[in-house]
């Protein structure tokens, strides 16, 4: 069996999603989750009108915590529900993007939160059938949330006339097969249609008019359906007043790479910095140690560099002007440094390491994960991964740092899905913000390189 | 030849494809039950899932080719998965997976000497926080050290039985 570690949490946290998961005695049955007052949600949601809920879910404002920040209650109005085809509804779990590891805590240690959280939305969007898509390299995860779904039948929670209505609607897991694609949400649908993960150009394949089995289709982050249920308990708009305008409710960061204190921390939106997040709740860098790159939001957002000032106007008008240190954990903080918050990853690299080998280190994965379709993905990622781990190798060009840009440069916004983002933004920031670094890479002598101690490509 | 099916993996299928609006959505499920009866998923085999699905064999092999999770080929008795990724790489990741690979006198990807284990890298596991980590079988192994490595290893050896395979894969 899985025995995930129970860390403490942290006093700045404010835990809505996590906040059970890691009480000691708190775990995975349908009888601790109803002991803490668990599927009371759904009996309220259950006596709503489906519209009311997407009322509800659209007033608290909840943003998708998968990657792309889009209004959850947004994407459930393009829903086309006058085709007459079924609706489905997906649960993307299949949690990739490098650097984050908060969809794991919830699914193996608060399974049932996730399944509550689903079946409310499956009644609110009025879908015929709803679907888990959770990685393969999480088997203890599927079985567990396969267990709760037993249990949630057997209780008329899922299934046939739930809770005693007449609406129905099965959930089933599905697992994928180590492909980071799939957690493109119509690479996903072609997955879950037993095919190749190839994404759907958009337009015309929203999937919330033609998605699974081209039907209308909502696919949303675990975390975010999670969300439902507290935005059912606490109505919309007292919802909408956790955190800060246009970034409500609490979002699960992910803090990993060179902190002492790597975790998870659930925290208000806005209510702290990236510099509060390493520095007090991470509990800063090694000791000796100075930071040199912040990934705020998953390897494929752009880097941040120690000692960088981030300046403009935000939405409301006022001026800013912060070091990576300011910038406020929600979702437009980042966005306005230049970045994002993605999927809420944020990795920490101190000045131990050569940071052309940490570019080299993500090319090798975007390289890896690109589903071949494209041809500037499909033959772009594959050459900043060689150029970038010639660098690291010894015997690149000096022309070559110039070559690495305008590769990435010819990459995003020319291919069918966000992957071509997602592999053009680590070199295109890396490269313009550590250019010294790169043109000192290029001139490296192999026989040297061959002996450094500590390698990640 | 062809694929002979257990009474389980008949049994699992018939019961996995009525959950899907559509037959074809079964496959990768079903993939993964045969994948981990018989360890890999053979040409016949592939044929045979084809069959249950009123599908073409090639619209079972794109999927099959497609997911690197899938194999056509025999692995070691233990899959061993260590992560790859930045976080894991930064705090030691691919020292984590040199000290396997010594461990079984093995490289990436093939079946060691003693038939006991294939080492693999793997992109991102989704534990940043508990890096580094690697998968072996489906039990995730986290805040990876050489010591815990070698405690781990010591175990695989001692509860697996060293079985050398000298013949080539089936479809080699």
């Amino acid at each position: 069996m899985v025995h995930l570690s129970k860390p403490p949490v942290h006093p700045r946290e404010r835990r809505i999603i996590l906040k059970h998961a890691d009480e000691p005695d708190y775990d995975a049955s349908l009888e601790t989750y109803e002991r803490h007052g668990g599927y009371a949600e759904l009996r309220k949601a259950y006596a709503m009108k489906p519209e009311e809920i997407c009322q509800e879910v659209l007033d608290a404002g909840v943003r998708g915590r998968g990657g792309a920040g889009f209004p959850a209650g947004m994407k459930w109005k393009f829903l086309d529900r006058k085709s007459g085809k079924p609706i489905y509804l997906i649960c993307n779990a299949d949690e990739s993007e490098p650097g984050t590891f908060k969809d794991r805590q919830i699914m193996h240690k608060d399974p049932h939160q996730l399944v509550e959280g689903m079946m409310i939305t499956a009644y609110a969007i009025q879908a015929a059938q709803a679907f888990i898509y959770i990685r393969e390299e999480m088997p203890h995860g599927a079985r567990i949330l396969e267990a709760a779904i037993e249990e949630a039948r057997a209780k008329g929670y899922v299934g046939k006339n739930i809770l005693g209505s007449d609406y129905s609607c099965e959930l089933i897991v599905h697992r994928g097969a180590a492909a980071y694609i799939c957690g493109e949400e119509t690479g996903l649908i072609e997955s879950l249609e037993g095919k190749r993960a190839y994404p759907r150009i958009k337009p015309p394949y929203f999937p919330a008019a033609l998605g699974l089995y081209m039907c209308p289709t909502i696919v949303n982050n675990v975390e975010t359906l999670c969300h439902v249920k507290h935005i059912i308990a606490m109505g919309g708009k007292e919802y909408a007043k956790i955190g800060s305008p246009n970034n409500s409710g609490t979002r699960i960061w992910c803090l990993s790479g060179h902190v002492q204190n790597p975790g998870y921390y659930e925290l208000e939106c806005g209510a702290a910095t990236y510099g509060d997040l390493i520095y007090e709740i991470g509990g800063g860098l090694r000791p000796g140690r100075s930071l040199q790159a912040v990934i705020p939001g998953g390897s494929s957002a752009k880097v941040l560099r120690a000692g960088e000032r981030f300046t403009g106007k935000l939405r409301s008008g006022d001026a800013f002007d912060w070091g990576i240190e300011d910038i406020p954990l929600d979702f437009d903080g980042p966005a306005a440094a230049g970045s994002m918050s993605g999927s809420g990853a944020v990795i920490v690299v101190d000045d131990s390491v050569d940071i052309v080998e940490v570019l080299a280190n993500i090319n090798a994965f975007y390289a890896h994960e690109s589903c071949g379709q494209c041809t500037p993905c499909r033959e772009g990622s594959l050459w900043m991964k060689k150029i970038t781990t010639r660098m690291v190798n010894g015997g690149a060009r000096t022309e070559d740092v110039d070559l690495l840009a305008s590769i990435g440069d010819q990459i995003a916004g020319r291919t069918i899905c966000a992957h071509g983002e997602a592999c053009a933004w680590p070199t295109q920031s890396f490269v313009a913000k550590f250019r010294d670094k790169f043109l000192e890479a290029a001139g490296r002598d192999p026989a040297e390189q061959k002996k450094r101690p500590f390698r990640m490509v | 030849m062809a694929f002979e099916p257990s009474p389980q993996l008949l049994e699992y299928t018939e019961k996995v494809i009525p959950r899907y609006p559509q037959k074809r959505s079964a496959i990768m499920m079903i993939l993964h039950a045969l994948q981990r009866e018989v360890g890999y998923i053979s040409l016949e085999a592939q044929e045979w899932i084809a069959a249950q699905l009123d599908l073409a064999p090639i619209k079972v092999r794109e999927v099959v080719t497609f997911y690197p999770f899938y194999r056509e080929h025999p692995i070691g008795k233990r899959h061993i998965r260590v992560c790859r990724t930045l976080s894991c790489a930064l705090n030691g990741g691919y020292q984590v997976c040199e000290k396997f690979k010594s461990e079984f006198i093995t490289g990436l990807n093939e079946i060691s000497p003693d038939g006991r284990v294939t080492v693999e890298f793997a992109e991102c596991l989704a534990s940043c926080g508990t890096g580094p980590v690697a998968l072996i079988d489906d039990d995730l192994h986290e805040n990876l050290t050489e010591e815990s490595v070698k405690a781990l290893c010591d175990q695989i050896k001692a509860e697996t039985p060293a079985a050398p395979v000298p013949a080539a894969p089936a479809h080699a």
